[in-house]
């Protein structure tokens, strides 16, 4: 995309323990919901992120910016597991949900999953009717009251501000919705099982201005609720609706001809990007803007 | 949490049982059901070599069967190999460059249109044609006016390749990118010279390794040769164009039948021959495929 | 102003063409050729059907309706073919109910449990498994496995002994040949095109569906019946309709493992037939009526196959076009 060479450095080695500067303490930030301590995600032996440190706090909207290939969907893809699915991909460090360790051998990543959920880029509705893809979740956790299933289904819908355009075509297929109603039917779904944290991958970059604006206040609305991290490669939407900003960028090892990502710089957003510490996210948040 | 009950808020654990249970039975009965396969075919294998490799030898490839009752290392299936080996080459010459120029059609110059769509999805059906079909037709057509030889049987086991062989062929022939053509086109090449020169040789690994694949199925058929080569004979015929022949599936069959132990024997051993035939060419194929085809899916 | 030397006039834009100018005649004639091979497809099919129908019309003049009774005797001189068709119909079903869920387990396997590296040898498994020729599954089956069936057979009749449903399908069996017997080795037979097919099916389900499930906390199970299946499901049932064309119409293997006893029965340990093997073993053989009633028979199950078969393409077909619309 635009100026990557801006944001990169080259020639350099891997730095051991470089510190990250948090977030001042300027605010008073609730509960820690995710603790990482010099996490590092490996691809095989290609280490894919370096060394990430920070935290992510109760019902705050946290945003990961950077450059395409710094690892930031790497990194949000390890808060619920989902990397467990590629073959070969392996987390070291620390890296802690509301103090338990989220890589200890005990735990499940099906347990993980229902409370930190997951919305995608390309909206991925399943190919069956509004009403099952949404209690597609509660199902399999054992809800079976049709009752109760009503309640859930109207109660996400009504989140996602999706329930009045499909109250009346609830079991249509679900593969028939615009590409914005699509998505916010998937962040139903994903409400749908009550989880306490969502994750959005760039949920946005499929859909059109207007869309994208519903979203973005489904996001403010829901945040009284929910912890959300979201990726997003446009600058204007992580100001728009962030609490907290991280920046990553990209480590380029000249001599083995690999990218590693780095977290650059974390804090909060205003101070991120009207008064960023680090040279580097200064040059990537001014180059974009203005 | 209302949806999951019994679960502490931030209860890491695995989810209840019945869930992981249900999970666990399901990825068992796939791993079953591979073994299921496996059971057979090893025993076929195991058998046929067991059985077989006792009766194999130079003199049981290349001797006359037996035409009284004979005990095991007496006699052999030579007339067999050489029928199987003359036939199976004739009908590989019959089918395979028709096929091709079939697929050609069908990616080169049909498209969309609906004369290549009617064709392809007949060439599908046709691959599910009992091949004894194919020589009730031969029989009907040419034995009955032309009587039995290897060529009739070879005509049965072309009709057999000819839609495997359109089929795989086209789906190479797609995976060639339009680019190369285009660059041929550029430089004022006519549309067969296209297709020659350019997009055939770009595909010829696959396109080789599909009739392969199509000639083993051809050489372990049966059926029809059954009522198309008359396969009485217990001695060599060389000319496959005219006169009984015999091939090593139709020996299979009729010593399978057989009460006596020294025919079954000799059975087995056809069988043994006629396996190592088809996994040859199958090996072949996959060689080709791995080290000549330069678009892959 | 040069004109350049003409450029291609069978380029597909078509743009440059000098009308005066004629396709060279080599080029026209390969096109020709190309065309012709392609419909030779056609051809054929018409002319299979044609031929063996010619073959047969005395055996449907002679026998009329005839042909759907159950009287299948040279000596008698009547030529009723429903032991025949009742025994394709029931070994077809028979190796359609082993077969399917073992080749759908295993094309999940692979597309959902097995990671890419080991998938390969287990597809090296399936191949291997599809080279074998019917005849030596013919040879195993009636020289080695029917007589071991057999001791199965009977224990599992004298089992159920008395049980209303089940002792009349599972009586006791005169030899190691039978329905059931073929039933199974045709289900070995069909495996690995079931498997394949539902396999590029079930591959064709696009990633992030699958991540979807998951990320809402799905085990694999409730993953593959979220996700996976509503997309496939279509394409799986094509891929079985093609096994049960192919079981139907297999030969070999069945002539030499159901018995070649003309009955209609519901015990599926008894002797029976089916309309390839009937051909195969009478044909040689035969005159008059009779080979026009096995030829008449191959029409049948020649019909047979090309419907069961477009059924099952068009199945297919419609599936994946529905999901490239969707």
């Amino acid at each position: 995309m635009e100026q990557p060479e801006q944001n990169t450095v080259t020639n350099v080695q891997l730095p051991e323990a470089q510190p990250t500067p948090r977030a001042p303490g300027s605010d008073t930030p609730g509960a820690t919901v995710f603790d990482a301590e010099k996490v590092s995600c490996y691809y095989g032996s290609f280490r894919a992120v370096t060394d990430v440190s920070l935290s992510v706090y109760e019902r705050e909207i946290t945003a990961f910016i950077g450059p395409s290939g710094c690892g930031k969907t790497t990194v949000l893809r390890t808060l619920n597991r989902m990397n467990d699915l590629i073959p070969g991909a392996r987390v070291e460090g620390d890296l802690r949900y509301r103090g338990a360790s989220l890589y200890d051998k005990s735990v499940s990543p099906i347990a993980v999953r229902r409370r930190i959920g997951m919305v995608f880029q390309k909206p991925n509705p399943f190919p069956k009717s509004i009403y099952d893809n949404i209690a597609y979740g509660p199902r399999i956790n054992g809800e079976r009251n049709k009752g109760r299933l009503n309640e859930i289904v109207e109660n996400s819908l009504r989140q996602a501000a999706l329930w009045d355009e499909v109250k009346d075509r609830l079991h249509k297929s679900g593969l028939g919705l615009s590409g914005g109603q699509a998505q916010r039917l998937c962040i139903a779904r994903t409400l749908a099982v009550e989880p306490d944290v969502v994750l959005m991958d760039e949920p946005c970059s499929a859909l059109d201005p207007i869309a994208t604006g519903a979203i973005e206040d489904l996001m403010r609305d829901i945040k009284s609720r929910y912890t959300i991290v979201i990726v997003t490669h446009n600058m204007q939407q992580a100001t728009r609706v962030s609490d907290r900003t991280a920046f990553f960028s990209v480590l380029r090892n000249e001599e083995s001809d690999t990218r590693t990502g780095v977290l650059v710089e974390y804090g909060r957003t205003e101070q991120i990007f009207q008064d960023p510490s680090d040279g580097r996210t200064k040059a990537y948040v001014t180059g974009r803007m203005g | 949490m209302a949806v999951v009950a019994g679960q502490e808020k931030h209860d890491l654990r695995e989810p209840a049982g019945w869930r992981r249970t249900s999970n666990r039975i399901v990825t068992a009965l796939m791993v079953l059901a591979f073994v299921l396969v496996i059971i057979p075919l090893g025993f076929v294998l195991v058998t046929v070599i067991a059985k077989g490799a006792s009766v194999i030898s130079w003199s049981f490839l290349t001797s006359d069967i037996p035409v009284q009752v004979v005990p095991a290392n007496q006699g052999g299936v030579g007339p067999a190999v050489v029928g199987t080996l003359e036939i199976t080459a004739l009908a590989t010459v019959l089918a395979v460059p028709l096929g091709i120029l079939g697929a050609i059609y069908l990616n080169e110059y049909g498209g969309k249109n609906w004369l290549a769509r009617l064709i392809g999805f007949f060439s599908d059906v046709m691959t599910g044609v009992p091949s004894i079909i194919m020589g009730l037709f031969i029989f009907a057509i040419w034995v009955l006016h032309f009587g039995f030889s290897g060529l009739a049987g070879a005509f049965a086991l072309g009709c057999l390749m000819l839609p495997i062989v359109i089929r795989s062929t086209d789906e190479m022939l797609k995976l060639v990118p339009n680019a190369l053509r285009e660059a041929s086109y550029a430089v004022g090449a006519t549309k067969a010279r296209v297709t020659m020169t350019v997009v055939l040789p770009a595909a010829i690994g696959g396109i080789v390794s599909g009739a392969l694949l199509a000639v083993a199925r051809a050489a372990g058929e049966t059926a029809p040769l059954l009522f198309t080569i008359l396969s009485g004979t217990t001695t060599v015929n060389k000319n496959v164009f005219s006169g009984a022949n015999t091939s090593l599936p139709s020996q299979i069959f009729a010593n399978a039948s057989s009460p006596y132990p020294g025919a079954q024997a000799r059975g087995w051993g056809a069988a043994l021959t006629l396996i190592a035939i088809c996994f040859i060419l199958m090996i072949i194929a996959r060689f080709v495929t791995a080290r000549f085809t330069r678009y892959s899916r | 102003m040069r004109t350049v030397a003409q450029a291609d006039p069978a380029t597909p834009a078509g743009s440059a063409r000098n009308l005066s100018e004629r396709r060279p005649l080599g080029d026209r004639g390969f096109q020709v050729l190309a065309l012709a091979c392609g419909l030779l497809v056609l051809v054929i099919l018409v002319l299979i059907a044609v031929s063996t129908s010619q073959q047969a019309a005395s055996w449907f003049s002679t026998e009329g309706l005839k042909i759907f009774t159950n009287n299948w005797d040279p000596t008698t001189n009547d030529y009723g073919a429903l032991a025949f068709i009742y025994g394709t119909a029931i070994t077809g079903i028979i190796a359609v109910v082993l077969a399917v869920p073992v080749s759908i387990g295993i094309a999940l396997l692979l597309t959902e449990v097995v990671p890419y590296r080991w998938s390969r040898p287990i597809v090296y498994v399936i191949d291997l498994l599809a080279v074998v020729p019917s005849v030596v599954w013919g040879l195993w089956g009636i020289l080695v496995f029917a007589p071991w069936l057999q001791g199965i057979y009977t224990s599992i009749a004298s089992g159920v002994k008395g049980i209303p449903v089940l002792d009349s399908l599972f009586g006791q069996p005169v030899s190691g040949a039978s329905f059931f017997t073929c039933g199974i080795i045709l289900a070995f037979m069909i495996t690995p095109i079931v498997t394949s097919l539902s396999r590029e099916v079930i591959a064709t389900v696009p990633a992030i569906d699958r991540e979807g499930a998951y990320a809402l906390g799905a085990t694999r199970l409730e993953m593959i019946r979220g996700a996976v299946w509503p997309h496939s499901q279509g394409g799986v049932v094509g891929a079985v309709l093609l096994g049960l064309g192919r079981a139907m119409g297999e030969t070999i293997a069945a002539a030499l493992v159901i018995g070649s006893s003309p009955e209609i029965t519901s015990h599926l340990f008894a002797t029976g037939y089916n309309m390839p093997s009937v051909i195969a073993n009478q044909f040689g053989e035969a005159f008059g009526v009779q080979k026009a009633g096995l030829m008449g028979i191959g029409v049948l199950l020649f019909a047979l196959t090309i419907i069961v078969n477009v059924i099952a393409r068009g199945v297919v077909e419609r599936s994946a076009r529905r999901k490239r619309g969707a």
